[in-house]
């Protein structure tokens, strides 16, 4: 029942600086907002969690920010670190290892609508940079490609340890790759679309939220998406106390500095999904679109769009925050599994798990209809 | 199926080698600074080869080429998480070797138990708290670092140091107790027990860290009584066994105290014995501090533990004993003596040979970690890698106690 | 998990059915010549014995159901150079060293102390790690630190030194200044 302009062959000047400002918009909110805030909120929050204070000595000119600028610090101090490559490692594959983990983290965004469709100076605007139908199958596919990247580096980097962490990330992420998406099959099923704007909008009323529709699909794919993020409980392929640091043993400097970022930005990426399939994306409450733009109608036509539009993206990306915290806690609070066990779990108890969401889900359905 | 198939060997035909891996003596699980030489086959290690000496400086060498009494700080940094009872340990078998073991003052006893239970608990919150950051549980951690910090408050207090104490003298203490110290005492309980709380909380019912914990590291009673073990890991296996039941030194007949035992002797077995003696050593020190007496800390006897300075300024006998003892150092008899304690870990006994002078002749400690520290690689052999490290961490090898 | 609240003090050493340790051992070795010395010192019980006869010593020790140790607690050793006056046997024997055990019985609650001199050119004993595996390492110490050859065992190599480490640093004329070739001199 919406309309897309959907972009044509010979693309117009308005369309081309609107893909450009989408673009800008989000990687400046991931690469530059999140994935150097998440370093602070990790610290803080597990400062918070363990009674401490956590990091806040450092200052410019005198001005500490209560720990902000070790952000800045860190950044610095990771770009100044020499950089070296192991002896006897592939030095090419060593060096493309970090991008192959990093580059799908970003691309994954691109089909994530961080708001729904407004009418801006009478043009369609639609908050995503690109609207594919196949939508979440295409953050599926691009982020089995970070596999490589976390067993390239352990394979290239002539340690043994790295080994073992690359061996543990690949089997991991493989693993639990199968069980992410049968996970979600109950979604589309749902909501009859794979297309995450469909989804999103289908979900403006509060009762028609994913979570509620779904709710052991949820889980699951919590469980999945934190295993292919290799977060704890599921860090066994960056175990530090076993592997020292696993797979990226042997990096420094920019290189490091770039898995890191890899897997902050997922954390973002996955926040961002499951806000989208199960938290009602960037819908507000028994707030609909209309309603808003109603409400705001004393700023005019675009005016009043546009105040709903900034303030759908402020919840869809305050949702985002709430759901980084809960991965945060779960993260300091759970120790990490044994290798054995993460595939134990992902095999037997959650794949089954998950078809079995299915199987329910289309009972489900067959009943209502 | 055809001989040919039948003589097939996987490994060989398949040209798959074990992995030869060294978590050597820098690494983030091996703290105590050992070696282990394993070999893997995938995540299983086939064979684990345990190197120690990391640490090794001398201590019986260092003792015996100085007075009793400067023995006293080398004791200190035995098992530095407990160091308290490595003195106490050291000071009675000096005692006994002298036979004035009775003549120290009730005073002198209290303050004795009292400062070893709280070297054992620093050394159970250090412990517990190892083993949960290795196994990824980041905030258990810190919480038993925080009641650690505390109960070091506590013997910073009484003897100016966090760790090395150097606080028991032979016949005596160096200083007496702090004011305040009882209200000190409790306002800590108080925080430490709900800290305790907490931790157990986040880790005893924890699925993951049951999933960790059961079932790896275990090892039979007879192999533990054939390999040494003593206090919580023998304890584990079910062997009611603790030097202060069975030859009971200080007060510790006079107070009201369980020993905790386990049942299977695996790595779970260890955490729940060792959770469980923090709260008995809580309950032994709340005792001890209700019944305190007042009076002297120190043998009356000058030859033995030098008097106050008011006394060596002004009685004859009292100067000429100080002044002996420090150019000479405290004469002990000829004899040799050996005195079993429970530490933390496990009996640590002084075994000590004196030829009638100043400095001991043989100073020699039985360190309980040595003994469980053998066992590692029969502990860990045919189980993950990833099981190593909790198995490692209740052990609780100190490197200080191992390597001496 | 039991919790133990047993009294304290239970049999300190031995039981009412059986006397001492070292009465025992006395009346089973009583002509044989295998016990050299036998003392009680501060409630500690000593057993000298000849080095040769350490093994039989020892597996009685172990499986005669009056003794029942089962725990090898320690194993060191001490060297008596120029101080044989220290244990008057040492002299009478020439010998330089002694190996000291210390035995207990979880069961019977009751310790003992086996020693075994060695003269320092017969630097030979048996070792126990038949009896008890745990002897294993205690052994490969007293070998690192003063040089005695146990007889049988597995894997005899330096434990707490480096393996080129030259002498034996716990015997009384290794100087406590010495220098090793592989650290070089002070400056």
């Amino acid at each position: 029942m919406f309309e897309y302009s959907y972009i044509p062959p010979a693309p117009l000047l308005p369309e081309i600086l609107e893909m450009m400002l989408k673009i800008v918009f989000i990687f400046t909110m991931n690469m530059g907002f999140f994935a150097p805030v998440l370093g602070y909120v990790e610290r803080k929050q597990s400062a918070l969690m363990q009674d401490r204070i956590g990091a806040n000595r450092a200052d410019l000119f005198g001005v500490t920010a209560g720990g902000l600028l070790h952000i800045m610090t860190d950044a610095i101090k990771l770009l100044f670190k020499e950089d070296f490559i192991p002896r006897g490692a592939d030095k090419l594959l060593h060096t493309i290892a970090p991008l192959i983990a990093v580059v799908p983290a970003l691309i994954a965004f691109t089909v994530i609508p961080f708001g729904g469709t407004y009418v801006l100076w009478g043009h369609k605007v639609n908050l995503v940079i690109a609207d594919l139908d196949m939508g979440i199958l295409f953050i599926f596919a691009v982020t089995s490609l970070a596999t490589y990247g976390g067993a390239i580096a352990g394979w290239a980097s002539n340690n043994n340890w790295s080994l073992l962490g690359g061996v543990r990330v690949a089997a991991q992420m493989f693993s639990y790759e199968v069980a992410m998406g049968l996970s979600l099959v109950g979604v589309f099923m749902v909501f009859g679309s794979l297309r995450l704007t469909e989804i999103g909008m289908a979900q403006e009323n509060f009762w028609h939220w994913g979570i509620f529709y779904q709710p052991l699909g949820f889980i699951l794919f919590f469980a999945c998406a934190l295993a292919e993020n290799k977060r704890v409980p599921f860090d066994v392929p960056e175990a530090e106390s076993e592997l020292i640091a696993g797979y990226f043993t042997e990096y420094s400097g920019l290189k490091f500095a770039m898995f890191w970022m890899a897997e902050f930005l997922e954390i973002v990426t996955i926040a961002a999904i499951l806000t989208v399939l199960f938290f009602g994306g960037w819908n507000i409450p028994f707030v609909t679109l209309q309603s808003l733009v109603s409400f705001f109608g004393f700023l005019g036509d675009t005016g009043s769009q546009a105040a709903a539009m900034f303030l759908q993206v402020a919840v869809f990306w305050l949702k985002v925050g709430a759901l980084i915290f809960l991965q945060m806690l779960i993260r300091w609070s759970l120790p990490r599994f044994r290798y054995d066990q993460v595939m134990n779990l992902g095999w037997k108890i959650i794949l089954p798990l998950a078809l079995l969401n299915i199987f329910l889900t289309g009972l489900f359905i067959l009943a209502a209809n | 199926m055809t001989d040919a198939k039948k003589d097939y060997d996987f490994h060989k035909e398949s040209h798959t080698e074990r992995m030869v891996i060294n978590m050597g003596p820098s690494h983030p699980a091996t703290h105590g600074t050992v070696r282990f030489f394993l070999k893997l086959d995938g995540e299983k290690i086939v064979h684990c080869e345990t190197e120690i000496g990391y640490l090794h400086r001398g201590f019986e060498k260092h003792c015996e080429n100085g007075s009793w009494t400067q023995a006293f700080p080398y004791t200190d940094r035995l098992n530095y998480n407990s160091a308290i009872q490595n003195n106490v340990a050291y000071a009675m078998t000096v005692e006994k070797l002298m036979g004035v073991a009775d003549k120290m003052p009730e005073r002198g006893v209290y303050i004795r138990t009292i400062m070893c239970e709280f070297a054992r608990m620093a050394d159970h919150y250090t412990n517990l708290g190892a083993a949960a950051l290795e196994l990824g549980a980041l905030t258990a951690f810190i919480y038993f670092v925080e009641a650690r910090e505390l109960v070091w408050d506590i013997i910073e207090s009484v003897c100016g140091a966090r760790l090395t104490s150097n606080y028991i003298r032979i016949g005596g203490h160096a200083s007496d107790l702090p004011e305040n110290f009882k209200a000190h005492v409790k306002k800590v309980f108080a925080t430490n027990r709900e800290l305790y709380e907490d931790f157990d909380k986040l880790l005893t019912k924890n699925r993951i860290f049951l999933d960790r914990m059961r079932d790896t590291g275990s090892i039979s009673v007879e192999e533990a009584i054939q390999y040494g073990f003593t206090g919580p890991c023998l304890r584990a296996c079910g062997v009611e066994y603790d030097v202060r039941r069975a030859q009971p030194y200080l007060l510790y007949d006079q107070l009201d105290f369980d020993v905790p035992v386990g049942s299977t002797g695996d790595n779970f077995d260890r955490y729940l014995v060792r959770m469980e003696e923090i709260r008995q050593s809580m309950r032994i020190i709340e005792q001890a501090i209700e019944t305190l007496p007042e009076g002297p800390i120190n043998i009356a006897d000058p030859a033995v533990r030098q008097p106050s300075k008011e006394g060596v300024n002004t009685v004859m006998e009292m100067m000429i004993f100080h002044f002996k003892n420090e150019i000479e150092g405290i004469q002990v008899p000829r004899g040799e003596a050996y005195f079993p304690t429970e530490g933390s870990n496990g009996e640590v006994g002084f075994y000590l040979v004196s030829d009638g002078g100043g400095k001991p002749y043989k100073c020699r400690v039985r360190p309980p970690c040595f003994a469980m520290t053998q066992a590692m690689g029969r502990m860990v052999e045919g189980a993950f890698l990833a099981d190593l490290i909790p198995t490692f961490d209740m052990i609780n090898l100190i490197g200080g106690e191992c390597d001496r | 998990m039991k919790s133990d609240s047993a009294p304290a003090g239970g049999a300190r050493s031995g039981d009412a059915t059986s006397g001492p340790p070292l009465a025992i051992v006395i009346e089973k070795y009583a002509d044989t010549g295998v016990v050299i010395h036998t003392h009680r010192l501060h409630g500690d019980e000593t057993v000298v014995v000849h080095a040769e006869d350490i093994l039989d010593v020892m597996n009685f020790l172990r499986k005669d159901d009056r003794l029942n140790f089962d725990m090898m607690m320690d194993l060191t050793a001490v060297d008596y150079l120029d101080n044989q006056n220290l244990n008057p046997y040492l002299a009478e024997m020439n010998a330089r060293f002694e190996v000291v055990y210390h035995l207990y019985s979880i069961g019977k609650n009751h310790r003992i102390r086996v020693k075994a001199p060695l003269a320092e050119d017969n630097l030979f004993i048996n070792s126990i790690t038949g009896i008890w595996g745990g002897a294993d390492w205690f052994e490969r110490e007293a070998f690192d630190m003063y040089g005695i050859v146990f007889r049988g065992h597995p894997n005899l190599k330096r434990i707490l030194l480096y393996e080129k480490f030259e002498g034996h640093p716990l015997r009384k004329d290794y100087p406590k200044t010495k220098r090793q070739p592989l650290i070089g001199p002070r400056n």
